[in-house]
């Protein structure tokens, strides 16, 4: 059987029954399930409110006597605060508030509730401002003027191609959350698999099985096999995560609507996030393996692989800033530079049109970039796989570069 | 055709020749001694037989041919370092290893049982290595050499940290492989372990070949001109013996340069003296070692 077949199912079925390697594939599916389950049974125990809110007023400044009743909430006039206070310790009413005689000059109301809160509902809110607004309004403007002064905008907004057609992604928050989760995860898997190659590597030098496994096969065998097999265990955790993003999204949409009936995978996302990911793992495990050769330890080869995995997360850092200039030329930038490039096309990919020119920059140098690894990691390979004790500094290792 | 022809390799690192001009061979059928002291470029050695490194200069050639993927089925190798996946059982790391030396999995279980058996190891097979005392471990690493039932078997210090009983049971298997017809490279400190196992030995100091050649006329060529002579009665003079030296239970007589042990012995039982044990003195390798290895550095 092919040597580096032998290596490649080793490292594989090795990896996937890894607990870590479990609990991570598995968070996204069984945490989105736990949600939806969780909602369905806080919506099950509490209902909404289906009695209509009395909340009660006094008159000070006079003349608000109409538009009482604001969607679900009924206005009840006192004349007195005591009036209004007794009904409230009555629970006859949840809240009152009162007009005061300078109100047009001041424009402040006082509200009084039994309830402790942060802020005021904001139902409860946008009935007293509709109550008055209408109040002030009356006989001055007709109805319908009135209904548009209380809710001036609704703004609808379509993205319209450069052809000027109707767009088929129309961006918005709902299109932003699964580029979002999932670069999150991307990041995860990569920093996870690359980790898998340090250890896998690692262990073998520091146990000193390298010199029984390079007996018997050859140091591009070996590595071919070990990042490969870790590698298809890593595509296998984004497949189940790929998967099963639209099930549950299809599951959460129907069960429980709103919001989440907004969300949208933007079109081509999920190639891209394979290919992204298929990259972005063999420019990670590469350079990882490079990293395990030159180091006497795991933990050594760890601290070492965080200068270049840490560009996996960094993104996650700035991400208020992304959502708010998605095309600044920096993020076109680190778009493009290899080690950002996955998790920051994935996040841009929900939040603008990334133009094919940029995807195509940042997935030619992803695939140079590997080459170049490919070669420099298969040099210290061959140079310092077998090296035990202390790390060579940057210039003995440029060194033996140079010498080949 | 020899299992090992090595022939004039140097290997150097930055400035320093690890290995400098290094020419030997090992039949089949004979247990090979490779010596010399710390750093002396034993291992870079053997690593460069098994083409984990290249030479920078000279050719190896195992088995009659360079090595390749399919000759390297023809080697075992048991590092002086040992390493197993310590999270794995004993017969799925046998296993695993014994497939990259090109076994089918069900022969590899089936030649694995058998070796576990001979060993007293088979009660353990379902253990992870981690579970298994280190001379344990040595015994799965030895089968792990072993098992592919490879022509060429190279050993760096196989007997470090291992009991009297496991040493013995490990010597016996040697001496097996050797009534097979294999080659085996023994590498080692331990000069009792070469004298006792060894058919040949090359003795590398700084890199170079300092001694090599088959073990018993290396002794005698280093065999100083004395006797040792254990006997009841009184020793007058011996004519031909230059110098008496006392030891305990026994006395070394130093030769002069004209006279030979035999013609000594003959003076001896003339005498009439009871002669308890007479023989010619040999210096053990761990001596030959010393001395060959101070002369070096001079």
């Amino acid at each position: 059987m092919n040597k580096t077949y032998l290596i490649f199912r080793h490292e594989f079925l090795h990896t996937i029954k890894r607990t870590g390697f479990l609990i991570l594939t598995l968070a996204l599916p069984v945490l989105a399930l736990l949600g939806i389950g969780v909602f369905h049974i806080v919506s099950g125990i509490t209902k909404p409110p289906t009695e209509v809110a009395k909340v009660g007023y006094v008159d000070e400044a006079g003349g608000f006597d109409q538009f009482t009743t604001q969607g679900k909430i009924t206005l009840v006039r006192f004349d007195t605060q005591e009036a209004a206070t007794q009904a409230l310790t009555k629970k006859d009413i949840s809240e009152f508030f009162v007009i005061p005689p300078d109100y047009i000059s001041a424009g402040i109301i006082d509200r009084y509730t039994v309830q402790k809160e942060v802020t005021p509902p904001s139902a409860t809110e946008t009935a007293i401002k509709n109550f008055l607004t209408s109040n002030l309004l009356a006989g001055k403007v007709p109805v319908a003027t009135i209904a548009r002064i209380e809710a001036p905008l609704n703004l609808v907004t379509t993205t319209l191609t450069g052809a000027g057609n109707v767009a088929t992604e129309q961006g918005g928050l709902g299109n932003l959350i699964i580029p979002g989760v999932f670069g999150f995860l991307l990041a995860l898997a990569l920093i996870f698999s690359s980790i898998y190659v340090l250890q896998a590597l690692g262990e073998e030098k520091e146990n000193r099985l390298m010199e029984i496994l390079l007996s018997s096969v050859s140091t591009r065998q070996l590595m071919t096999g070990k990042v490969l097999g870790i590698g298809l265990a890593g595509l296998a955790q984004v497949a189940v995560w790929v998967v099963s993003i639209p099930l549950l999204l299809g599951l959460a949409s129907s069960s429980i609507g709103g919001f989440i009936s907004t969300i949208r995978i933007p079109a081509n996302f999920l190639v891209l996030g394979v290919t992204y990911f298929f990259l972005g793992y063999l420019l990670f495990a590469v350079l990882s393996a490079g990293v395990a050769a030159i180091s006497a330890t795991v933990r050594e080869a760890q601290g070492l692989a965080g200068i270049f995995t840490i560009f996996a997360m960094a993104p996650f850092w700035f991400f208020s800033l992304i959502l708010l200039f998605p095309n600044s030329p920096i993020w076109v930038v680190f778009s493009i530079f290899p080690f950002s490039a996955p998790v920051l096309v994935m996040l841009r990919l929900g939040m603008t049109g990334v133009p094919a020119w940029q995807l195509t920059v940042s997935i030619a140098v992803l695939v140079l970039s590997i080459v170049g690894g490919l070669l420099l990691t298969a040099k210290l390979l061959r140079t310092y796989l077998l090296m035990y004790g202390k790390r060579p500094n940057l210039g003995e290792i440029f060194r033996n570069l140079m010498i080949g | 055709m020899p299992a090992v022809e090595v022939n004039h390799i140097i290997k150097s690192y930055a400035d320093k020749a690890a290995v400098n001009d290094l020419a030997f061979s090992v039949n089949q059928g004979e247990i090979f001694g490779l010596i010399g002291p710390n750093g002396a470029g034993k291992t870079t050695t053997i690593r460069m037989l098994m083409d984990i490194i290249k030479p920078d200069s000279g050719d190896v050639t195992i088995l009659g041919e360079k090595l390749s993927e399919a000759s390297k089925n023809k080697l075992g190798y048991m590092p002086e370092e040992r390493g197993l996946y310590r999270k794995l059982s004993v017969i799925d790391s046998i296993i695993y290893l014994a497939s990259l030396k090109g076994m089918h999995r069900h022969s590899a279980e089936e030649k694995a049982n058998e070796l576990l058996n001979q060993t007293g190891m088979l009660p353990n097979k379902r253990k992870k290595i981690e579970e298994l005392s280190k001379g344990m471990g040595q015994i799965i690493q030895f089968i792990v050499t072993i098992i592919h039932d490879p022509e060429l078997v190279i050993l760096d210090e196989p007997f470090a940290g291992l009991d009297p009983v496991n040493t013995e049971l490990l010597k016996k298997m040697f001496v097996g492989l050797r009534t097979q017809g294999k080659a085996v490279i023994l590498s080692t400190h331990q000069m009792n372990q070469v004298e006792e196992l060894c058919d040949r030995v090359l003795m590398i100091n700084d890199g170079r070949a300092v001694l090599y050649g088959n073990l018993t006329e290396i002794k005698s060529r280093y065999r100083s001109h004395s006797v040792i002579l254990d006997f009841e009665g009184e020793l007058g003079q011996v004519p031909g013996v230059a110098e008496k030296r006392m030891h305990k239970g026994y006395v070394e007589l130093v030769l002069d340069g004209n006279t030979a042990p035999k013609q000594v012995l003959e003076r001896l039982v003339s005498t009439g003296i009871v002669i308890n044990r007479f023989e010619v003195a040999t210096p053990s390798l761990n001596e030959i070692f010393l001395e060959v290895a101070a002369k070096d550095h001079e």
